[in-house]
């Protein structure tokens, strides 16, 4: 048997008080019918047990010290605790009889299904692992898309990430169990993903649609045309109608983005921009030199009352 | 089976008097048999525990009772779950690994949550 000293984490000149105090602390996180969920409890609290047993006797503990008698002799003998009727075993006698499944096998599903789970009920010498966090910049398309990318983690490892069609820009994906190792085979931490979505040069999103401003020629904006111009998914064919002003909005409709939670598609919603020719036509200046408008408008009378 | 007598000789701290207290206030159930109170095992492990917690862990006599209450629907729920679980070992494999899978998706959104 260990030092019963070291284990209740006191040292040798330790009062009776601080003796007491810290069995008391040992004792309620190790006594094992407050743990039922924890099958290491019932040894820690025994020695923890057989510890203050020595210890919180004066005559005992004085002789211990002077080495007259070893920790062993303050062994508890088999104790038979509360869990021990009210948990598994009273299943257990049932359980042979009915066909049913082993305890074990019980034991091992309910680890499976509850992987991760209840942290705070955790035993304290099989910590979990350290969670650990990475940001992941994401082009503007892998987001719209989805896409699998691999990340080299610091030590070494190589993770897929999946990016979820649809993916929001300060998105967080939990990878469970890759994280750092556990402790005394406690279960892994999480490995969570900061998405860094990167601008587009021209498409902006705002919530499921994608907005892009799409410049069209003079000749286009006034006759009219069907233009071929980009989407997230590849260039598609639009009919522009005739005189189609700069400002003017279409829609291409379930061009956008797929939402995440509801599987909608957003739309792609277009801003026409016309523009002139950037080398200067000599016809369409002549035209316009002798071109008498027949509903001369001013665009700017708006703006000066 | 234990009389009082005997669990008082086995359970060193143990107060006679305390005792008669946790029974007249019903944390603990002995059957009663002509005149005696018996105790079978498990009721002889819950006094033992009754006594760790009010005389180790200094747990007041007031808050005793909050505590045991709180242990016992500890393990009705751990019976309940076992149960449940034993219901679904029954099940086809499929099924179980569905279960699994059902389970495993919900405590991944709580937990994203809390990112």
């Amino acid at each position: 048997m260990k030092d019963p000293y070291e284990t209740l984490g006191v040292n040798s000149s330790a009062t009776d008080k601080e003796i007491r105090e810290a069995f008391k602390k040992l004792a309620r996180k190790f006594h094992p019918d407050l743990h039922p969920n924890e099958k290491a409890a019932e040894e820690k609290f025994k020695d923890i047990s057989a510890a203050n047993d020595l210890l919180k006797d004066k005559e005992k503990r004085r002789r211990f010290d002077a080495g007259e008698i070893d920790a062993s002799g303050a062994e508890r003998p088999q104790e038979r605790f509360y869990r021990d009727f009210a948990d598994g075993p009273a299943y257990a006698s049932h359980a042979a009889q009915d066909g049913f499944a082993s305890n074990e096998d019980l034991e091992e599903f309910l680890a499976r299904a509850f992987a991760g789970g209840g942290r705070r009920s955790q035993d304290r010498s099989r910590a979990r692992g350290q969670d650990v966090s990475y940001v992941l910049p994401v082009g503007f398309l892998e987001a719209a898309n989805g896409a699998v990318r691999s990340i080299t983690l610091s030590k070494g490892k190589t993770l897929q990430v999946t990016i979820p069609e649809g993916a929001e820009d300060r998105q967080m994906l939990r990878l469970k169990g890759q994280g750092n190792p556990g402790f005394g085979g406690g279960p892994a931490g999480d490995a969570y993903v900061e998405l860094h979505i990167e601008p587009h040069p021209f498409f902006l999103r705002k919530d499921d649609n994608i907005h892009v401003e799409v410049p069209v020629t003079l000749k286009e904006a006034v006759l009219g045309a069907r233009i071929v111009l980009p989407t997230i998914n590849g260039p598609v064919t639009m009919t522009i109608p005739k005189g189609s002003n700069t400002g003017k909005a279409l829609r291409l409709r379930d061009k956008g983005i797929r939402n995440l939670k509801t599987g909608q598609l957003g739309h792609q919603l277009v801003t026409l921009k016309v523009v002139l020719p950037s080398v200067m036509e000599p016809e369409l200046v002549a035209f316009l030199e002798t071109w008498q408008p027949k509903n001369p408008d001013n665009p700017r009378e708006g703006m000066l009352e | 089976m234990m009389r009082v007598d005997d669990l008082v000789e086995q359970i060193a701290p143990l107060q006679r008097s305390d005792l008669e207290d946790w029974i007249r206030d019903e944390l603990i159930e002995p059957r009663q048999d002509a005149k005696t109170l018996l105790f079978t095992d498990m009721e002889c492990a819950r006094v033992r525990l009754i006594c760790t917690l009010r005389y180790e862990l200094e747990i007041d006599a007031d808050t005793l009772p909050v505590v045991l209450s709180l242990i016992d629907q500890l393990y009705d729920t751990r019976q309940r779950l076992r149960s449940l679980t034993a219901a679904v070992m029954m099940q086809d494999k499929s099924v179980q690994a569905a279960i699994i899978a059902a389970m495993e998706r919900d405590g991944g959104s709580s937990a994203a949550d809390e990112a």
